[in-house]
């Protein structure tokens, strides 16, 4: 598939979020403020194509020339936490600035679902190491822009007046649920129209 | 002993109360079968890893506690994953990436750092199963809700000439097909969430609410009589 393909593809049509449903913690949990939303959707981005490069290594590199690849739960895993850790000192050193934005949501990343997954779905897919380099940044700017909008949905939010059953939790799931019926006018055929 | 399996079914189920775990959840609960498979292989890792994180709570050094019980999870899940490849190779195929997605479950490793490196044996097998159970029964409802609704069919494991497929007569002609999409997840989640928050506020508001929340999770109803307050 083209690079451009995999950019469509990952940012809108299997947008992680919401077709998915990879990431959801983050992006319920850290879409009050949309500063936040962009400062985690930022780190998504950096670890996730960081983490797609780095795990198809290992796997290229390493499991599949000693034929060891029913390892690649374990060995992901631990590439995702230790890389980053090894950003976050590295962005500490480097930019305090970018630490003081990005500092705090690094730690909440390592146990992001959708950072294994696309290391996962990357190797499924046998992408090469450009393709898996482009797929982590596009479902990461998938994630930018899910939690993005829906930050801003959220601000509006709280100055309406909600059902209190509804209030908190379920109606950013409900908002989240109408989010997605917007973006599967992003399909398959669209891909096609588009690419030719 | 017997409230700290219950508890993870009622009071603290990891679906509902706790809203743990949510990834896989969604992705997968398309069809009933697929809850199924998901909750076996979820109940297999929490047993599994609880029972070795709380054997080997005292050889862990404090400083490597995360990345070792990620470890230990880890395996289980890879064990998970190739007794699904072989055996059940369908189901694997459904589940797919979800599968191998189970290692960073918040509720996996959340109860291996918050309940079995602080407790016995016994105890953390029962939160286990509880938590096991409970999440197993959280993404059957969801599944059953949307694949009822959303495909009109209740899908099974195929045993000799019942090849698995329940039609619901009136709805398989003409299901709301939306539901068994991906916006179908996130808005019944939403609903059920809301659901289970009006009963709450519901109960609170019958009981008066000096119960919210009081006692601690685990500890049975020891402080249920509460001062009378707000009874309205």
């Amino acid at each position: 598939m083209s690079y451009i393909g995999i950019i469509i593809t990952f940012v809108f049509i299997n947008n992680f979020i919401l077709a998915q449903f990879l990431g959801l913690c983050p992006f319920i949990g850290v879409s009050r403020k949309t500063d936040s939303a962009v400062g985690m959707g930022f780190a998504v981005i950096f670890v996730m194509s960081m983490a797609s490069l780095a795990t198809w290594a290992v796997y290229r590199l390493i499991l599949v020339p000693l034929n060891i690849e029913y390892l690649q739960t374990i060995s992901f895993i631990l590439i995702i936490a230790a890389l980053v850790q090894l950003v976050e000192m590295v962005i500490m050193k480097i930019s305090p600035p970018l630490y003081k934005a990005l500092g705090i949501y690094l730690p909440l990343i390592t146990t992001n679902c959708a950072v294994l997954g696309i290391a996962l779905i990357a190797v499924r897919s046998d992408y090469n190491a450009m393709e898996s380099f482009v797929a982590g940044i596009a479902a990461g700017i998938g994630f930018l822009l899910a939690i993005v909008v829906m930050s801003t949905i959220r601000e509006r939010l709280d100055k309406e007046w909600v059902p209190k059953p509804f209030r908190g939790v379920p109606i950013s799931f409900i908002t989240a649920g109408l989010m997605a019926l917007a973006f599967m006018a992003f399909d398959k055929a669209l891909l096609k129209n588009l690419l030719g | 002993m017997e409230s700290e399996f219950s508890k993870g079914i009622f009071k603290e189920n990891p679906i509902f109360i706790i809203l743990l775990g949510l990834c896989p959840t969604l992705a997968v609960s398309t069809q009933v079968v697929n809850a199924l498979g998901m909750g076996a292989g979820v109940i297999f890792v929490l047993l599994g890893s609880e029972i070795f994180v709380s054997l080997l709570k005292d050889f862990i050094p404090e400083r490597i506690r995360i990345p070792s019980f990620i470890v230990i999870i880890a395996s289980f899940v890879t064990v998970v994953d190739l007794v699904m490849q072989a055996y059940a190779p369908s189901l694997s195929r459904n589940l797919g990436v979800f599968v191998q997605l189970i290692v960073v479950n918040c509720i996996i490793l959340g109860r291996a750092e918050a309940f079995a490196s602080k407790r016995k044996l016994g105890e953390s097998l029962l939160d286990a199963l509880g938590m096991g159970v409970g999440f197993t029964l959280g993404l059957l409802l969801i599944s059953a809700i949307r694949e009822i609704l959303g495909s009109g069919t209740i899908t099974l494991f195929a045993v000799g000439s019942f090849d698995g497929v329940i039609l619901i007569p009136g709805l398989s002609s003409q299901p709301a097909r939306v539901l068994a999409l991906a916006p179908g997840a996130l808005l019944v989640i939403g609903f059920l969430k809301a659901f289970f928050n009006w009963l709450e506020i519901r109960r609170e508001a019958r009981t008066g609410w000096a119960l919210e929340k009081k006692p601690a999770a685990g500890v049975p109803a020891a402080g249920a009589p509460a001062p009378a307050g707000g009874a309205s």
